[in-house]
């Protein structure tokens, strides 16, 4: 129970790397609370993002490899785009391969001096040259990177990072896979610092289950799968997967349209899930360890000869993405949604932040604020082709209008003035105009996400508009997610995970926690993450709600703006007492 | 005697489900590899997945090949391991035509599918079935 957790250090300017035990399970479960412990331990918090100091760490938890849907990694790093804590979580064969490769966490300090990429396994570290990959697509990277040393294909996790990464764009992402990312916050960034292209793991090697908890696994691991794979927990994840939410988000005035001017659009058919499924979808892929299969591929043709010739590309396509891409710059068009994803893809860009970043410099040239010798590209909600032109120009930091809006829409609005309609909260909005309870969530959210409480559930609840249900609702949730993200698990899990079952899968392998001790563990991994949120910077009070939040009309009417204000104010403090219960200690 | 196919391995998702299953039930691990049917892309996750898994040969060429007769032929295809037979020489991985047995280097055994159809009811896409081996089909 008290086995520390076994951790891979690399320190890329001393081209070195060692194996340390770091602390105890018991104290920081693992995933969210392993990384914040790692984090403390190694950060430099008087320094900035982009110090070679800074680490970059990655953590799985006690489940990962053990149970269904236990297959997340959390990554966590000083952000480059707000300089403060941040974790991203990414699926992938990222967990399982990190498992296999026997270690709980990576920590990546120091920075290369020519552009590396890290492999390693079991039984081998290797830090390679590969500065004649600079300037690399993620396409043409994975390629290459699959050459490289540890070999063992199937059983390898990639990660890597693309032009906007090297050119530390605050929200580049990491690719994980092919198809799924490290998307928020800037982490590709974090790894461009390093001048760290790419990192193979390599799931080689095997462990022994507990033989005297063996028959209690196999039975608590049954009932869990059982109730993943019969129960229709999760099946929506699967079936149309995340978009089935475009069209009755649509229908309650909910979905952000053309930079947030509405919340409805007619033309939703064109990019719902349904007509995804119907038209593009080529199939489905899973992380390992999941057999639900969430990830959805499009298929995206395209002709580039005079007669019938055509080339294909595999695209992955999810809610978020479409809203960012599609609806948010009045794409209408399943493949003009595509055709963007893709682009974003290769670059390597979170797609929800390109997406809105652009929808406000769209706005920004409709207004007048800014001209199209800044722009370059002639934007225009629904034009494709010049949303194209705008992503390359963005990535590629190609004059000063790109450069401030690479670290983000309000920080070019700072520039150039529209800060009213800049979409963000905390970090670019995700799809969610669902009202005043999730403005203010993913304004002060842990991640700036909409996954930090659910909000935009709650939204849509009798009670929305009653402040002390709402705080409490937010702060359960926040409870929830924090175990949730500690074991690693997937939170398309949720309905198959709740507290008991955690409770019993950590016995079934020895990890003994009363219900009491768990609260106690995850309570206070919530106040360390929280402490050191605070330590770097955050200031909840000068986060602004643009007005145009204030602007927007859901089905249930206009924003409340006296309540939205009023549970921003007591949310603070909220989370100021949360953070306060953690005491550092003298380094 | 029936014999595990991965027959439609277009369906798979790569979600790993059938080699966690094995190596959980069969060799009480947690591993991807230490499995008798073993996942793998090839070339990135566009290509799609192909399952490593014996093909249960009659006769097979691994079991010739090995000096203490610790591997034998199964009646109906495939082989039967005996543990304590065996040398760990690895002859009979190097000897199998299409690498179904895997040769564990840390506890030095190797690693083949028995054909007992415990990761069938783990595929999500049923991508594996057990079906009639060869001697039980009649000749055409």
């Amino acid at each position: 129970m008290n086995k520390p957790f076994r951790v891979l250090v690399v320190n890329l300017t001393q081209q070195k790397s060692k194996v340390e035990f770091f602390d105890t399970r018991k104290q920081w479960l693992g995933g969210s609370g392993l990384a914040a412990g790692l984090f403390e331990n190694y950060a430099d918090f008087d320094q900035d993002p982009f110090h070679p100091s800074q680490p970059v760490i990655f953590a799985i938890g006690p489940l990962t490899g053990l149970f269904p849907l236990m297959s997340k990694t959390i990554m966590s790093f000083m952000s480059p785009y707000n300089g403060q804590y941040a974790e991203s979580h990414g699926g992938g064969r990222s967990a399982l391969a990190l498992r296999f490769a026997g270690y709980d966490a990576l920590v990546i300090t120091g920075k290369a001096q020519r552009l590396t990429c890290l492999g390693f396994g079991s039984k081998e570290i290797n830090i390679q040259d590969v500065h004649f990959l600079k300037g690399l697509d993620i396409f043409k990277t994975g390629k290459v990177l699959r050459t490289l040393k540890p070999r063992n294909p199937g059983h390898r996790s990639i990660l890597r990072i693309g032009p906007a990464g090297e050119n530390l764009i605050s929200y580049a992402c990491v690719n994980v896979d092919t198809y799924r990312h490290f998307g928020r916050m800037g982490g590709g960034a974090a790894m461009g610092a390093k001048n760290l292209k790419g990192i193979i793991i390599s799931g080689d090697s095997s462990l022994e289950l507990p033989s005297d908890t063996l028959k209690e696994y196999n039975k608590v691991y049954q009932s869990i799968y059982k109730t993943i794979t019969e129960s229709g927990a999760v099946k929506k994840y699967h079936n149309l997967g995340t978009p089935e939410n475009l069209i009755p988000l649509n229908e309650l005035k909910a979905l952000p349209w053309r930079n947030l001017q509405s919340t409805h659009d007619p033309e939703i058919e064109g990019i719902s899930g349904e007509t995804f499924a119907q038209d593009l979808l080529l199939r489905q892929v899973a992380c390992a360890g999941c057999p639900v299969g969430c990830i959805h591929i499009g298929l995206l043709r395209e002709r580039f000869g005079d007669e019938h010739e055509y080339l294909y590309r595999q695209v992955s396509y999810d809610y978020e993405p479409i809203f960012g891409v599609g609806s948010m710059l009045g794409v209408t068009t399943a493949s003009g949604v595509l055709t963007l994803l893709e682009e974003v893809e290769k670059l390597g860009l979170d797609a929800i932040s390109a997406g809105v970043a652009l929808a406000w410099a769209t706005e920004a040239l409709e207004k007048g604020i800014v001209t199209t010798e800044q722009t370059i590209a002639e934007l225009a909600f629904g034009d494709v082709h010049a949303y194209v032109e705008a992503l390359a120009c963005l990535s590629g930091k190609i004059n000063d209008f790109y450069l401030h809006l690479g670290k983000g829409a309000l920080n070019a609005a700072y520039v150039y003035g529209g800060e009213d309609f800049a979409c963000v909260l905390g970090q670019e909005m995700a799809g969610y105009a669902t009202g005043e309870n999730y403005y203010v969530s993913q304004a002060l959210g842990f991640r700036h996400s909409h996954l930090d409480t659910g909000a935009y559930s709650f939204d849509q609840e009798e009670q929305a508009r009653d402040m002390e249900v709402a705080i409490k609702y937010m702060q359960d949730q926040e409870y929830y997610r924090i175990l949730m993200c500690s074991a690693a698990g997937c939170l398309f899990g949720r309905k198959a995970y709740p507290r008991e079952v955690f409770i019993k899968a950590l016995k079934s392998i020895g990890l003994e926690y009363s219900e009491e001790e768990l609260d106690a563990t995850i309570l206070s991994i919530q106040a360390h993450r929280w402490a050191i949120k605070f330590r770097t910077g955050f200031k909840p009070e000068e986060i602004k709600i643009p007005k145009r939040f204030s602007e927007v009309e859901t089905w249930k009417g206009k924003t409340d703006t006296d309540y939205m204000m009023k549970l921003k104010e007591k949310y603070q403090e909220v989370l100021r007492e949360v953070a306060a219960r953690h005491k550092f200690q003298e380094k | 005697m029936k014999i595990l196919k991965a027959s439609n391995m277009k369906r798979c998702i790569g979600c790993y489900s059938c080699s966690l299953a094995c190596a959980r039930n069969i060799h009480k691990s947690l591993s991807w590899k230490r499995s008798g049917i073993r996942i793998h892309s090839s070339g990135g996750i566009s290509t799609g997945y192909e399952a490593t898994v014996c093909l249960a040969c009659d006769p097979p060429p691994c079991a010739p090949v090995c000096p203490t007769e610790a591997l034998r032929p199964k009646k109906g295809g495939g082989v039967i391991l005996k543990k304590s037979l065996c040398i760990s020489c690895s002859e009979c991985a190097t000897a199998c035509p299409v690498d179904a047995i895997y040769f564990d280097p840390d506890n030095q055994m190797p690693v083949f599918c028995i054909h007992c159809g415990r990761c069938v009811p783990f595929c999500p896409h049923d991508c594996l079935e057990m079906v009639g081996s060869a001697k039980e089909v009649p000749d055409e």
